[in-house]
């Protein structure tokens, strides 16, 4: 191993440390207290405020961002109803495969709203968001395949509340009065959707602690 | 992301078969699949004109997921299998795909030999650093250090850097990716398979089952900082001297590919059955 593979493999243990605590399912340490923290995380606030790397100019080129922002989350969200419905964990597939059509519903609210017929009549473009991917789309590695309808929810609040924060950021950081408008008119459609997504956590009861245990697991050499 | 993202979305889902995948929930390989529709749906080639190549493991099974001809092939053959196929059909875009223990370990030979040859394929490896689907041995890219039931201590092997190999042997163009940026991917497969010939895209591909660590390499994972090179020595000093998590296209050469036979075959697949008749 030369120097620099060392130092990287030296960062990445140090990072997955950090991470434990972080958002991430599956993790023995989480799983415990998982149901514990179930109370506190439906109380938490909105996400922290995301940097805004692009502001646009008209409201054209903002909706066409916004569009595309739900698009990608629906299709998020389709791969992961695809994983666990080939999983078996049926309860959940239909959970994520209904957000993926709230998601699209929201874009089409979009295509309507602007009078667009087909797509977005500019280029939207994903290399203007905060991250590698938009703000509404749950991490791709944040799903296990005993995952609960608890744990789906957790992760569509989450997405919620990063894509409040981006509207808001956004709506402070416009220069155009149509963009702000609008992006604080998302911003509230946005927080109504936490909202929701909280009121739907109520009726679901959190994870036991064991909720991880497999008795035929993949990874049995552990 | 490129300018092509609207006609991306309007035409990617065509490249999907509606088979679901298998995966582990939460693998990269879940990212590549839509990265590789999105190229295929960037450079609008039609599906039939596509053929998808693999060898055995889990990132292997990409061409059964897509709507292209595909071909699952031997372990570590699917190289030597699609370069047969391009030089008999040129006007295919052929692109192969696998992972690190079928392409650097069983393929190792073969990937040496598909870089120097330069027939104009596209070449995507999955890179998780270990063999996922038995179930977690190390592979040739894995850390020395890396500790687990089936390598006690680590292996203490100097990993293999396919990136630099690729360059040495003469792949046409060299680039790193990673799944945690699908339309970041997207581009970049699109860009290899618009290169004329042999393109290497090493693709950091999660395992969250058997390397969960590797969850943080969405906090590594940069853009590359200075841009694609066309001189291969001073890819390489960058590449044997970056932090392995450099993002983007690092060599873009300029050799001519392989030429592509024009005589008229001599024998039909007829006269071959008859030859190995019984």
């Amino acid at each position: 191993m030369n120097a620099a593979t060392t130092r990287t493999v030296r960062t990445a243990k140090k990072a997955v440390a950090r991470k434990r605590t972080s958002s991430r399912l599956a993790t023995p340490v989480e799983k415990k207290s998982a149901a514990k923290s179930a109370q506190a995380k439906r109380t938490k606030p909105a996400a922290a405020a995301p940097a805004i790397v692009h502001v646009p100019k008209t409201l054209t080129e903002f909706m066409a961002q916004a569009w595309l922002m739900e698009v990608e989350a629906a299709q998020r969200y389709n791969e992961f109803a695809d994983a666990m419905e080939m999983h078996n964990n049926r309860d959940v597939a239909t959970m994520f495969r209904t957000m993926a059509g709230y998601e699209t519903r929201h874009a089409d609210a979009i295509m309507v709203e602007m009078g667009w017929t087909e797509f977005p009549p500019v280029t939207p473009r994903s290399g203007d968001w905060p991250g590698a991917e938009g703000p509404e789309t749950a991490p791709g590695d944040a799903v296990h395949y005993l995952m609960q309808p608890w744990h789906a929810l957790t992760l569509a609040l989450a997405s919620e509340r990063r894509a409040e924060a981006f509207f808001v950021e956004l709506a402070r950081a416009a220069n155009v009065d149509s963009v702000r408008r609008a992006a604080q008119e998302l911003a509230a459609e946005e927080r109504e959707h936490v909202e929701l997504v909280l009121k739907w956590m109520k009726k679901v009861p959190p994870p036991d602690s064991d909720w991880e245990n497999d008795p035929d697991p993949p990874r049995d050499m552990d | 992301m490129s300018d092509a993202i609207v006609t991306t979305l309007r035409t990617a889902a065509m490249y999907k078969s509606a088979y679901k995948p298998i995966w582990c929930p939460g693998c990269g390989d879940y990212s590549v699949l839509s990265s590789l529709t999105k190229a295929l749906a960037m450079i609008a080639v039609p599906p039939e004109m596509v053929a998808v190549v693999s060898g055995i493991g889990c990132s292997s099974r990409i061409p059964a997921y897509t709507t292209c001809y595909g071909f699952h092939g031997v372990h570590g053959r699917a190289l030597p299998a699609a370069t047969g196929l391009k030089v008999a059909r040129p006007e295919l875009t052929v692109v192969v795909t696998g992972g690190d223990g079928d392409g650097y370990s069983i393929g190792g030979n073969h990937f040496l030999h598909a870089c120097r040859r330069n027939v104009d394929l596209t070449y995507i490896v999955m890179d998780n650093h270990v063999y996922g689907m038995t179930k977690g041995q190390p592979s040739p890219t894995t850390e020395p250090d890396w500790d687990s039931k089936l390598s006690p201590g680590g292996t203490g092997v100097r990993p293999f850097n396919p990136l630099v190999i690729a360059l040495a042997s003469g792949a046409n163009f060299v680039a790193r990716a990673f799944a945690g940026d699908p339309n970041g991917t997207a581009a970049i497969i699109a860009e290899a398979i618009r290169h004329p010939g042999f393109s290497f895209v090493e693709v950091l591909s999660p395992c969250i089952t058997f390397r969960p660590e590797q969850r943080a390499w969405k906090e590594l994972a940069h853009p590359a900082p200075v841009t694609a090179t066309d001189d291969p020595a001073r890819a390489a000093h960058r590449i044997m001297t970056d932090d392995g998590f450099n993002i983007g296209v690092l060599f873009a050469g300029r050799r001519v590919p392989y030429p592509i036979p024009t005589g008229k075959a001599q024998c039909t697949p007829a006269d071959l059955e008859t030859e190995f008749a019984p």
